[in-house]
């Protein structure tokens, strides 16, 4: 019989190997289900790891892709994390996504088409309000009249995707474009557009956004008050209101940060990658963030690693898509897994797994 | 604003509307009295639609197809439970990862069933009851499992309210720690409240895609298990009020798509939005107000259950 003794304090060893450890557990799991859907896994596998890095015919084109997929992924899990380690769930990283892209576009093709040097800072700031205003209508709710951050953030989500819709169609429609939904192209209209900085690379503003966020979210945590305070919270909320901490304002602060840096990352995709705001240019990297945060062990250089890894699987996913006729969905499926394998091993770091022999109640 | 449309059918389809967020919150609803939070309805309802879906399809029996739903529901609740109650990790994150996988898992299987049409759920036959004006159409005019909703929330009520099965299952979500001092299966009786949740879950996501809708495409729960979950907070954990407001949510649903059927001047990308925004403001009404709606939460919702002795 087995028994799980709670150890004293987390093993740091096993704080570092989970992830290792679920990656691992992943893949053998995920190739059973290539093996199900009549794929060799092993060939899947290393199509989906392997081959987007170092294969000479793909890589070339599949490297720089790393940077531009991991980009929004690392960008808005740094801004989960903060949230998630003081047990505030932001959830709807989408939507204040899809909102930070409306309101930055919005502003870019507002100039169209003049040409300016201030247009693009100016697009920058009105996407990290966008998601930053609609990341507050759950925090103010659960400040001042105590509703569940989790189901509002999550329901505005479907709010966003929505007005997605009517902006293509409407409001943000390209005139010269022959009725078909759709903006005017921003990677086309140099004053607002977000072009690859170094040929070849795949860097764009929002990767630089990202590296920058996950610098300041590390002296956040390590050296600042307010990381501080993420950190009590999380781990002790009684002592945390003790020590002076404000839940309220740790709610505004957190949900504000995730939400303007969701709406960074959907502005520099839409003014980049994208291109233009369309009715699905969002493809669900608000949703994927949470894995990577989680994987990342909410920890800003683990969420470096874990966003590269997690953008692999995107591209290596599109790439078996290409090469073997694997379904995309199998990768979302994928995606999931992982989480799973990642919660399950935590298990080691917070408890001892002990051999016990039944006894007898005395 | 409201010329051509029919009182007597707006509340017949709101019935059919609200029949899978029913069934799910009363799921879900069981699920948090025994104290666990799942947070994975939308997956397990979009599991069921396309489980159910592809019974449906393979054996041509409707009533199979529902099985099937909630043997999908619950298979997938299962991890859930195994991963929460033995491996104990954050119900929160499981619950959110229940919902990233079921909505891959689901597409992957769904696959070659898009475009196809399921065998349909036919009306019980009431006989001349249903030629009744007015009642007949909404008391006598549906299929079985619209029946079978009201039947469960019945059910659950009186489970919860009279039984000893309930009384344990309270006592196991109030306090985890009281409840095994007694002797009760704290593990056991969370997993098989799990069970039920997915089962129920299962079973509303097959009424999306074998009747509602009826046809198989993905994301085709769009959000339901979200509005389920905000349902039991609405309810405060009591089944007649989750009921209530199913049915509200029902109405605005129905109301919404007669809307934009009767051509209102608003676009329909804004329609669509009204059943989410109304249910935050429900939710905002009832969380607030000293926080009548959390006074009644389970005391230990949310809370892994760890025996140290």
């Amino acid at each position: 019989m087995l028994r799980l003794e709670k150890r004293p304090s987390p093993s740091r060893f096993w704080q570092g190997m989970t992830p290792v450890l679920a990656v691992a557990l992943t893949m053998v799991a995920g190739g059973i289900m290539f093996a199900l859907l009549g794929k060799n896994p092993v060939e899947a596998i290393r199509t989906i790891f392997w081959d987007p890095l170092f294969n000479e015919q793909f890589a070339s084109y599949s490297r720089p892709q790393l940077l531009v997929k991991a980009g929004p992924l690392i960008l808005i899990a740094i801004g989960l994390s903060l949230g998630f380690r003081a047990g505030i769930w932001n959830i709807g990283a989408e939507g204040q996504y899809i909102m930070g892209a409306i309101l930055g576009a919005g502003v870019g093709l507002a100039f169209y088409p003049a040409e300016h040097w201030f247009i693009f800072p100016l697009m920058v700031v009105a996407g990290a309000l966008g998601g930053w205003a609609w990341a507050m209508i759950p925090a103010i709710l659960r400040t001042r009249f105590n509703t569940n951050e989790i189901l509002v953030s999550l329901l505005l989500v479907y709010v966003a995707q929505n007005l997605l819709a009517a902006m293509s169609l409407g409001l943000l429609r390209n005139p010269e474009g022959g009725g078909f939904p759709g903006s005017r192209n921003l990677s086309q209209y140099p004053a607002a557009a977000n072009p690859e900085l170094m040929a070849g690379t795949g860097m764009h503003w929002g990767v630089v956004a990202a590296f920058v966020a996950v610098i300041a979210a590390y002296v956040l945590l390590q050296r600042h008050i307010l990381g501080f305070h993420i950190k009590l919270a999380g781990q002790a909320p009684r002592a945390a209101r003790f020590a002076g901490v404000n839940p309220k304002a740790l709610v505004v602060m957190c949900m504000g940060i995730s939400g303007a840096l969701a709406g960074l990352a959907g502005l520099f995709e839409v003014s980049g990658p994208a291109g233009q705001i369309s009715i699905d240019f969002n493809v669900g990297y608000g949703f994927t963030a949470i894995i990577v945060a989680f994987l990342g062990r909410l920890n800003p250089v683990g969420i470096l690693f874990a966003g590269l890894l997690m953008a692999l699987t995107y591209i290596g996913g599109e790439l078996a898509q290409f090469m073997l006729g694997l379904p995309a969905a199998a990768i979302q499926a994928f995606q999931g897994m992982l989480l799973f394998f990642l919660l399950a091993v935590d298990l080691l770091t917070n408890y001892r797994i002990r051999l016990a022999v039944k006894k007898e109640a005395v | 604003m409201f010329g051509g449309i029919d009182p007597t059918l707006l509340i017949a389809s709101l019935m059919v509307a609200s029949v899978p967020i029913i069934l799910a919150a009363i799921g879900e609803l069981v699920v948090e009295r025994a104290g666990v939070l799942n947070l994975g309805v939308e997956g397990m309802m979009i599991m069921g639609a396309v489980c159910g879906f592809i019974a449906a399809v393979e054996t041509g029996s409707p009533v199979l197809g529902f099985v099937g739903g909630a043997a999908g529901g619950a298979a997938l609740s299962l991890i859930f439970a195994v991963l929460t109650q033995f491996l104990l990790a954050n119900q929160v994150a499981t619950g959110l990862a229940l919902t990233l996988f079921g909505l891959g898992l689901s597409s992957l299987l769904g696959q070659g069933y898009v475009g196809i049409k399921p065998p349909l759920t036919g009306v019980v036959p009431f006989g001349p009851l249903a030629d009744i004006p007015v009642l007949g159409k909404i008391v006598f005019g549906h299929d079985w499992v619209v029946y079978l909703s009201i039947a469960v929330v019945a059910a659950a009520w009186w489970v919860l309210k009279s039984t000893r099965m309930g009384l344990i299952l309270r006592a196991v979500g109030e306090s985890h720690d009281a409840a095994h001092a007694l002797g009760y299966k704290v593990r056991r009786i969370r997993m098989l409240a799990i069970l039920f949740g997915g089962g129920m879950a299962g079973l509303g996501g097959a009424y999306i895609s074998l009747v509602r809708v009826p046809q198989w495409t993905d994301g085709i729960t769009s959000g339901a298990g979200w509005i389920a979950l905000a349902i039991v907070v609405f309810a405060a954990w009591r089944p007649w009020r989750a009921l209530v407001g199913a049915y509200l949510f029902g109405g605005i649903t129905v109301l919404q798509l007669n809307l934009q059927a009767a051509g209102a001047r608003i676009p329909v990308e804004y329609l669509s939005s009204a059943p989410y925004l109304i249910t935050i403001l429900v939710l905002v009404i009832m969380s607030s107000g000293r926080g009548k709606a959390a006074l009644n939460a389970p005391a230990s919702l949310g809370q892994n259950f760890h025996a140290s002795r």
